[in-house]
């Protein structure tokens, strides 16, 4: 399998109740930034699970950075911002930055130790997401905006080449959405950051992503985004009038 | 009797020691415990701690050495507890509840084939810290040192894991490893707590501090520190009120604990009702 920042080939896998993924071949290079899109229960976020080796991975390859995944280590190069922190104890006793500090440890050998100059570049990334202000307060006590915006930061702090992000905005409202989506899209400008996002906002992806993939159970599409406004599948997948939103509202950026 | 008189006993003096490190252990491995969500663990190992010190004592072995015996059946059975947990797609509650019900069965059985319940036994039930010995000092110390300093090495694995296991593992923390390692040092601190506050009253030494120190800290190292600092303290008083009152020492550390947790729960309130009438 060449290199790449991510490869998946003939990708599977599957829970006790029956197959979730099947078939999944994409390519993703650096820079990119791929929005992963599809019905509930298409395999969105069990398919980023299957890249980290969170789920098992049935039949199929899969690699990161040119290493299969079920040997990856180098998780220094990986930011992860999953679904399901929504449901963070509110009493967890750590601070914005001690939370942001735990990115850190993916750098770390044992023992993790955490140095001044950590606490330099933790600083510097709270000052970069506009939350430094509130470094010392607890991360239970942060409404859900500031809380992904923290968690963003945990992601982001080891200066990551490939940032995957589980429906990270499912806790914010639309316009802190809009800012959050902005936000990542900058990043992955400047920085050349590659971006994996799962999300249901397939009209954001539109103003964002690069390619889109759209699972269900299999892989329906993948792709430029240009391709996919362009594909006879999407009046399918969206219906005409989405379309016309979608790809409108990419055009217009 | 004055403070000085009390502190001239030797047997004040061992069980002051010994019972301060049990319960700065008992108190920082609770802090994980209880954001983990296994409070409990420490009320299952404690019942098989009876089972092993039934085993002990039907072997004749008695005080330290009856750690011969406890020491690697509750160590085992922490590993079992986390074996259930992963493969037998049994939750982490039930699984305690399992072991620790064949800890307590076994203890019973053996005790009744060796005669019944004796006096031994029921010290290790409800605690006599006021008889412990120079070797059990000794040993707890060994253990403490121990147990701190693989607590310090693991600190931001173990602190990683508590926030989020899933964020951990794709930080390249090998969870599994740390799991283990936690429970483990929850093991040795259960068989060392069990002669401090008895089988019976364990997890609220596991508990009480941590709860206290989550209503207060703002900051995790700071819930650490609060969380021990409770759980020195209220052995320390705990021992001198219950000389005093001539009471059981055991039940004396408990209650004090529980103090502590409702004075934190009342400041926390005053505290927050404070912030909100500022803002």
């Amino acid at each position: 399998m060449p290199d790449g920042i991510v490869r998946t080939e003939r990708l599977c896998c599957s829970y006790r109740t029956g197959r979730v993924l099947e078939d999944i071949t994409i390519s993703v290079e650096a820079g990119d930034y791929v929005g992963i899109v599809g019905p509930n229960g298409s395999g969105k976020s069990t398919f980023v699970r299957a890249l980290m080796g969170l789920c098992a991975i049935s039949d199929g390859s899969a690699s990161l950075f040119g290493v299969p995944c079920n040997r990856f280590s180098a998780w220094g190069r990986i930011g992860y911002l999953p679904q399901s922190l929504h449901l963070l104890n509110p009493l967890f006793p750590a601070t914005v930055a001690e939370t942001v500090g735990l990115g850190l440890l993916s750098l770390k050998r044992f023992p993790r130790r955490l140095t001044h100059a950590d606490r330099v570049k933790v600083d510097e990334v709270l000052e970069q997401l506009d939350i430094y202000a509130i470094r010392s307060q607890l991360i239970g006590e942060l409404s859900g905006g500031q809380q992904q915006r923290v968690l963003l930061a945990r992601a982001l702090v080891n200066n990551p080449d490939l940032l995957i992000l589980d429906e990270p905005t499912a806790a914010l409202d639309p316009e802190m959405r809009e800012r959050f989506y902005a936000l990542i899209g900058e990043i992955n400008r400047s920085r050349r950051v590659t971006v994996l996002l799962v999300t249901h906002d397939t009209g954001a992806m539109g103003k964002f992503a690069s390619k889109m993939l759209y699972l269900d159970k299999r892989m329906l599409f993948y792709g430029n985004f240009e391709e996919f406004c362009r594909s006879a599948d999407m009046s399918a997948l969206f219906g005409e009038h989405s379309q016309h939103l979608i790809c409108h509202r990419h055009e217009k950026l | 009797m004055n403070v000085i008189e009390i502190l001239s006993y030797g047997f004040i003096q061992r069980a002051l020691l010994a019972g301060t490190l049990i319960a700065v252990l008992c108190s920082v491995l609770g802090v994980f415990l209880v954001l983990r969500r296994l409070s409990l663990i420490g009320d299952g190992l404690a019942h098989v701690t009876f089972g092993g010190t039934a085993i002990a004592l039907s072997l004749k072995l008695y005080s330290a050495s009856s750690l011969l015996v406890s020491l690697p059946v509750v160590l085992l059975s922490s590993l079992g507890i986390l074996k259930l947990t992963e493969k037998a797609r049994v939750g982490g509650d039930s699984a305690i509840g399992i072991v620790s019900a064949l800890g307590i069965s076994a203890g019973i059985i053996l005790a009744s084939m060796g005669g019944g319940y004796n006096v031994d036994l029921l010290s290790y039930l409800f605690g006599n810290i006021l008889s412990i010995t120079t070797q059990e000092v000794g040993i707890a110390f060994v253990l403490f040192c121990v147990v701190l300093l693989l607590l310090s090495l693991f600190f931001n694995d173990l602190f990683a894991i508590a926030f989020d296991e899933e964020l951990a593992r794709v930080s390249g923390i090998r969870t599994a490893t740390i799991n283990s390692v936690l429970v483990l040092l929850t093991a040795l601190s259960v068989v060392l707590a069990m002669k401090l506050v008895g089988i019976m009253l364990i997890s609220s030494l596991l508990i009480l501090p941590a709860v206290s120190a989550l209503q207060l800290a703002r900051s995790f190292k700071a819930c650490v520190a609060l969380a021990a600092l409770q759980g020195g303290c209220s052995v320390v008083a705990g021992i001198f009120l219950s000389f005093a009152a001539n009471l059981p020492t055991s039940a004396m550390i408990v209650l004090l604990n529980l103090l502590f947790f409702s004075l934190a729960f009342l400041a926390r309130r005053y505290f927050n009702h404070r912030s909100k009438s500022h803002n």
